[in-house]
């Protein structure tokens, strides 16, 4: 998902007296792509780099609660699709900073206000995964709440954001459908089993509401990026498609949900449901959650253990682009 | 930031025999041979591809978008060139 409405207080509204402001809209309303090297307001190329970057950090820092289990994944065949899975969300995080870096913004910059705390990711991944059935949670809601998330943005104004999201909605239904598998391989075993993914969803559920953001009257920003064609929905419309969808495919499990308030509405069709917990919302993504420190710990030793690597490659490269040079010279004589 | 940058490459694929390489993204990369096997990881993990190329962004030259009109207007007024400027007797049939 994890384009989470995060930071983005600071956006100027556009001056509406601007020419080029007025022709920019014109085309965003006629649904035409803006691609890179067009005019766009400052505040479009800035919201837009946040959010993809940001995206993209989400899909990174993703990998690692999953990660945290391929080693220990059940049979074989789980964990070949779980290592499939992590690496296609290490692809989603570069097809998005491919994105993000058509608007000016470096890889390295990107990557360096990650590691530095600056830039924000999704809420969902501060938090633990303690047992196998987490890994199917993941997959059938976390990555379920993405993809409600995602296709919307399929249609994104932003030429390379928009192809960049329709290659990643094209793998996540393969997330998706692996996760529900594991859930229903547990809810189908033993007590213990079906045990422990009612445990996981009873952890999960109310972080997994959270990753469509603050509720549409505590968010102030939605009116630009809808303008702006970047976002289509509000985070409690997502939010209300992804509980109509999700709750009869936990129901079929034999599950039940941690939400005493949540009933089918006979008048809207919807299914209704409690107040969620802000504060704690608020709590994680100021960087106050179980796993903030780890996550954070464990990407910053993975870039810096990679250095060498890097250099390495970039030496070489060097060093045969010289001795290419010196041959030539030497032809030329 | 003391590292050095690592460059960029435009990656493009032919996803079907018949069909020209198309642009799907970039990559980061230290030489040409690195470029090509991160683009098959990162964009090809579907059989998308049946051949891949890489080029280092910084050999692309663009056109301006914002000289779009002058470009390409002169295109727009020549009507002659297409087909429908001519007028052929509906008696001749298709042509
Ligand atoms: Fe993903
Ligand atoms: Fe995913």
């Amino acid at each position: 998902m994890y384009t989470q409405a995060l930071n983005t207080r600071d956006q100027a509204a556009p001056s509406a007296d601007s020419e080029q402001d007025a022709r920019f809209q014109a085309r965003v309303d006629a649904e035409l792509k803006i691609e890179p090297n067009d005019w766009m307001p400052e505040a479009y190329r800035r919201t837009l780099t946040r959010q993809i970057s940001q995206h993209a950090h989400s899909e990174i820092v993703g990998m690692l609660p999953e990660g945290n289990w391929i080693t220990r994944a059940p049979t074989l065949k789980r964990k070949a699709a779980l290592l499939a899975k992590v690496q296609d969300e290490g692809g989603h995080g570069l097809y998005l900073y491919s994105a993000a870096e058509t608007l000016g913004t470096s890889r390295e910059e990107m990557v360096d206000q990650l590691l530095s705390g600056k830039a924000k990711y999704s809420s969902i991944f501060n938090y633990p995964t303690l047992t196998w059935a987490d890994i199917g949670i993941i997959g059938w809601l976390v990555d379920g709440a993405a993809i409600m998330n995602q296709i919307p943005l399929c249609r994104c104004s932003y030429g390379p954001y928009a192809r960049a999201m329709i290659r990643i909605c094209k793998e996540e239904s393969f997330h998706q459908r692996q996760g529900y598998e594991i859930m229903l391989a547990l809810c189908r075993g033993t007590p213990e089993q079906k045990q422990m993914a009612q445990e996981a969803l009873n952890r999960w559920w109310w972080p997994v509401l959270m990753m469509f953001g603050p509720s549409d009257k505590d968010s102030q920003h939605t009116d630009t990026t809808t303008r702006w064609k970047i976002k289509r929905f509000t985070n409690d419309e997502l939010r209300q498609k992804f509980v109509d969808a999700t709750v009869p495919q936990g129901h079929y499990l034999g599950l039940t949900f941690p939400d005493p308030a949540l009933r089918l509405n006979e008048k809207t069709g919807h299914w209704d449901y409690g107040e969620i917990d802000w504060s704690e919302f608020k709590r994680v993504i100021a960087g106050d959650g179980p796993c903030n420190r780890q996550r954070m710990k464990q990407r910053r030793a993975a870039h810096e253990n990679g250095a060498w690597v890097r250099e390495a490659a970039l030496a070489y490269a060097e060093k045969r682009k010289a001795r290419e040079r010196a041959a030539y010279a030497e032809a030329a004589e | 930031m003391t590292e050095k940058n690592s460059p960029l490459w435009e990656v493009f694929i032919r996803s079907r025999n018949g069909l020209a390489h198309r642009h799907v993204g970039s990559v980061h990369a230290a030489d040409a041979t690195m470029a090509l096997q991160a683009a098959r990881d990162v964009y090809t993990r579907r059989g998308e591809g049946l051949s891949i190329w890489v080029v280092p962004s910084a050999a692309i030259t663009a056109s301006d978008p914002a000289d779009k009109d002058m470009m390409f207007e002169p295109t727009a007024s020549k009507i002659y060139r297409h087909p429908t400027f001519y007028e052929v007797p509906e008696e001749v049939g298709h042509m």
